[in-house]
């Protein structure tokens, strides 16, 4: 990548006439890898341990008799074969990665480092409260941040991810409205939202009934407040919404749902692009969760862990969930027991979600990311991401479809339709397989399901205007190819990746989820 | 601001180039009132590296590391050696800074170590199939008991008293306002059997019954033979959910698949993972074939490229909230990818004869301290077969005397009284864990430790 090509200079390929096929079938290095149960061997070992058997053991009889059949490697072998893997995934770290919603942006090796402290890293959960005095207090000064940042009195710091998160918000006003007698049924949910806000109401025992949304992209108010009634639990909005638009009614929507004895639950997923520039508390939010690992940069690392802390309004703050940490006459505290939490803050606490206290590795690397930006710099992230996002809109819109972008900006993601590819053969999958071989992550692809083929743009905050650039001319590229009918580079994408298109459909009707000897494997099918 | 690439100029060409005159044309649709004027009131403005460093540096400083001090804590939480290679491996930005392996052709190397990593849990545990993690072991219970509703079409899930107290409030609390019910049983101090009635576990399966879930090791850390409770299961067509909060004992024990389990969830935080004060965890998931599509989680499956060449992809998902949204197995998006990959590569490390020779050398330190502590007047040992953990019991409330051992330096077990306060009986306890890193001098503090609070 580096300063090279951004004009969008022609790159030669691999598929040059005369390229030898190698002995190996590696190509320099691009090198293949075997899976460990092809390569190991349960006598070969990296460890060096002590030689001990289990006579005299006292396991009731119940010693193994069998292999487990576990392959081992040593140190080097396991060393090579790891960070062969890694060299076939993209990663932030190589270069853009604008997976709408996902917020993926630069993840600080500061917050690494402090994370790996023994003072945090190696502490066990059960410790007695006076050896773990200063974790405590870095859970309450984290908690103190999100409190502040979303203008809420109270925060469950346990939830492990996003949508356990969502659960921690649900379960809450799901208790409020039995705490009053009125067990309701209904969860109202836009059709833009993750699929994760339908599963989490359904988790709670609710059923699901949509938001219309508006041509604009937005919450239908008219249309919502005619559904709000006596049955409605709560609703679940996204905001900033996954179309990349912030609801401008969030205020009168909050009233409308409260005057109707329900509850908002915000999903906070997207809070990337307001974070120090509005308090979700100001708009009349009751519960929302943070992704730690979305907008205050804990890494994703492939799919987790995550960290999904939820801020609470007046209202729900005395459901919220045990344990919590207290400031006490003799330090901290954490109270973890209904009998102690009664007349307290979380006084009808919903329960326990979780073993033990949440993401405490999590909580770390985000009180680092945001002690280094400080109020002010956080409010800086989000007009760059917003700023970002909307260069990217407007650098593109004349070449791909933007269904929303007449009504006025976007806020942390662009979103595109596939319009602008009628009457070629290609979809949304075509193109994201081509930027793979333009050098980048694709973009999040057919979501939302409001817009059809649709694609969604989130650069981040951490982008320079050169790396954007040159990501608009390779969309632009692209875009322009297609409508010339160059189609061979979209169908046949990506070419230039470890590997080419996978097949997911034969992944699916015969699952094979484990390895097993290739003898075995057939015999089983 | 350091993590901030535009510059100045950069801002003012793109707010031409988007046709705004200022930042704040592009937050039109934030109501006016709610827009926040400068930097939000009550917090700090931004600080350095070196003055982040320092200042929680300072916060982790005021408490004591395990390994500070002769350590001696389990209940679901436990200390192993971690190689340096793992820690290492984990932190390549190429697997640190991946996404969710939603793109399969440049996430191989994702998938390919979910792929090994499903086979060693399902190996391990002794069954067909595991799922590429959940967020931790509670939560892993949790979703099994929910995928046996499903199953089973049945509600009633059957606790045993042997289970993590918390693993247990996080079922009654999930539970609470769906329509299932819980069955939760009182632990018991049975001589020589701590935790679990085994036999009363059996005689309350009826036909209502959708899975009894068992803990082994239990939290007493006593080890049971499972075969009679799968058997009672499954005459009365319910599925055994066998839960396993110290894997490193399956490196010793028959597994659980091996006793007939439907279901084994666990904690895999010993392989590869730190104490992190509780998380992050990593949550294993693993079943028979035939209940794959009940499954919660994300899967990973083999398959073929274009070109005919082996390669990973996520499978499946048809059971997951981003296809099925209200209808899916699980809300589960984010699970634990990167403590899959740190148990993978540990796990690689290790090897059969490694976690074969780790699980021997914890068992064998584990009963060498039993018997020491077993000796001294006033301790009495009460399980008569246990793992790498077992329980004591004292003659005084333990709570303090463990509070007090901390202040003398010596973390010595968990106090069962904190975990169960509303078990008197149980108040006297202490579940003490001895994993290969306690040291001969760890474990002379440790005994010194009990004979002074037995005084």
């Amino acid at each position: 990548m580096s300063g090279m090509n951004r004009e969008g200079r022609e790159t030669v390929g691999a598929a040059i006439e005369g390229a030898p096929q190698t002995f190996t079938g590696n190509r320099a290095l691009q090198l293949d890898e075997a899976l460990i149960f092809e390569i190991g061997a349960s006598d070969r070992t990296g460890v060096d341990l002590p030689k001990a058997d289990l006579t005299g053991a006292r396991l009731g009889g119940l010693e193994r008799d069998g292999a487990i059949d576990l392959p081992g490697l040593s140190e080097p072998e396991t060393m090579r074969h790891f960070t062969r893997l890694s060299r076939m995934n993209y990663a932030i770290d190589m270069g853009l990665f604008p997976l709408g919603s996902c917020t993926m942006k630069h993840n600080p090796r500061l917050n690494e480092k402090v994370a790996r402290l023994p003072g945090f890293a190696d502490i066990h959960p059960l410790q007695p409260i006076p050896t773990v005095q200063g974790a405590l207090e870095l859970i309450d000064e984290l908690a103190d941040w999100l409190k502040t940042l979303c203008g809420m009195p109270e925060v469950a710091m346990s939830p492990k991810a996003g949508a356990h998160g969502e659960l921690c918000g649900m379960l809450a006003i799901r208790a409020a409205h039995e705490a009053n007698g009125d067990p309701r049924k209904v969860v109202l949910v836009p059709e833009s939202a993750h699929g994760t806000n339908p599963a989490t109401a359904a988790f709670c025992g609710y059923e699901v009934a949509p938001i219309p949304a508006t041509a604009e992209g937005r919450v239908d108010l008219a249309a919502l407040k005619e559904r709000l009634g006596p049955d409605v639990a709560g609703v679940m909005i996204t905001n900033p919404n996954t179309c990349g638009l912030f609801e401008r009614d969030m205020i009168e929507i909050c009233a409308a749902v409260h005057e109707a004895g329900a509850y908002v639950y915000c999903d906070g997923a997207n809070f990337n692009a307001i974070v120090g520039k509005v308090r979700p508390g100001d708009l009349g939010v009751d519960a929302m969760h943070i992704n730690l690992h979305k907008t205050f940069s804990t890494p994703h690392g492939g799919g987790g862990p995550g960290s999904g802390p939820v801020v609470y309004s007046e209202r729900l703050a005395p459901y919220a969930p045990l344990p919590f940490v207290r400031k006490g006459a003799d330090g901290y505290e954490l109270v973890e027991e209904e009998a102690v939490a009664e007349g307290r803050s979380h006084g009808d606490s919903f329960g326990r979600m979780v073993a033990f206290h949440g993401q405490m590795g999590m909580f770390v690397r985000a009180l680092a990311y945001m002690k280094s930006h400080g109020a002010d710099g956080l409010a800086q992230v989000a007009e760059d991401a917003v700023l970002n996002a909307n260069y990217v809109l407007r650098r593109l819109e004349d070449v791909l479809s933007a269904p929303f972008a007449a009504s006025g900006p976007c806020m942390h993601e662009a979103l595109f339709s596939d319009k602008w590819m009628a009457g070629t053969s290609l979809s949304t999958l075509d193109v994201a397989k081509a930027l793979i071989d333009e050098g980048y992550h694709p973009m999040t692809m057919y979501f939302p399901l409001v817009v059809e083929g649709a694609m969604l743009i989130e650069p981040t905050e951490t982008e320079s205007k050169a790396d954007l650039d040159q990501f608009i001319g390779a969309v632009r590229a692209l875009a322009e190819a297609a409508k010339a009918g160059e189609t061979d580079r979209f169908k046949g994408a990506p070419f230039y990746a470890p590997l080419r298109r996978l097949d997911e459909t034969q992944a699916a009707r015969k699952p094979r989820l484990v390895w097993s000897e290739p003898d075995l494997a057939e015999a089983a099918e | 601001m350091r993590y901030l690439p535009l510059t100045t100029d950069d801002r003012r060409a793109m707010l031409d180039a988007v046709g705004a005159d200022g930042i704040d044309d592009l937050f039109p649709d934030v109501p006016a009132a709610a827009r926040l004027s400068g930097p939000i009131e009550g917090l700090p403005l931004h600080a350095s590296e070196m003055a982040v460093e320092r200042d929680l540096s300072r916060l982790a400083a005021k408490n004591l590391a395990a390994g500070q001090a002769p350590f001696f804590l389990g209940c679901g939480a436990y200390k192993h050696h971690v190689p340096a290679t793992v820690d290492y491996v984990i932190q390549r930005g190429e697997f640190l800074t991946s996404y969710t392996p939603y793109q399969p052709e440049i996430a191989q190397g994702t998938l390919q170590y979910l792929f090994e990593f499903q086979t060693q849990v399902a190996r391990l545990t002794g069954m067909d199939v595991a799922n590429a993690s959940m967020y931790d072991g509670s939560t892993s219970c949790v979703e099994a008991i929910f995928m046996a509703r499903r199953v089973t079409r049945r509600k009633k899930a059957i606790l045993s008293g042997g289970l993590h107290p918390h693993y247990a409030s996080v079922a009654k609390t999930l539970t609470h306002f769906t329509d299932d019910e819980i069955d939760l049983h009182d632990p018991v101090l049975t001589d020589g059997a701590p935790g679990d009635d085994l036999a009363a576990l059996i005689a309350a399966i009826d036909e209502e019954t959708s899975c009894v879930v068992v803990q082994n090791p239990n939290l007493f850390g006593h080890v049971a033979d499972l075969s009679d409770l799968a058997d009672a299961c499954h005459e009365k067509g319910a599925l055994l959910i066998a839960v396993v909060t110290e894997i490193v004992s399956l490196g010793a024990m028959k597994s659980p698949g091996e006793m007939g389990a439907d279901i084994v969830v666990g904690e895999g935080q010993s392989i590869g993972g730190g104490l992190n004060f509780g998380g992050p965890y990593l949550g294993l998931f693993a079943c028979n074939q035939k209940h794959v599509r009940q499954m919660p989680g994300r899967l990973c499956g083999e398959t073929v490229d274009a070109e005919g060449r082996r390669g990973f992809v996520l499978t499946l998902s048809t059971r997951e909230q981003h296809i099925r949204r209200e209808k899916a197995t699980s809300n589960i998006c984010t699970n634990s990818g990167l403590m899959a990959l740190a148990f993978t590569v540990h796990m690689t490390l290790l090897g059969e004869e490694g976690m074969r020779r780790l699980a021997a050398l914890n068992h064998r330190r584990a009963c060498e301290v039993a018997d020491r502590l077993a000796a001294l007047p006033g301790v009495t040992l009460l399980n008569r077969a246990f793992f790498n953990e077992f329980t004591v019991k004292l003659e005084a409330d333990s709570r303090p005397l463990i509070r007090r051992m901390a202040e003398g330096g010596v973390l010595g077990g968990v106090s069962l009284g904190r975990l169960y306060p509303e078990h008197e009986a149980l108040a006297g306890c202490v579940t003490v864990a001895v994993t290969e890193t306690a040291t001969d001098e760890d474990i002379e503090a440790l005994v010194a430790a009990y004979e002074g609070a037995a005084k």
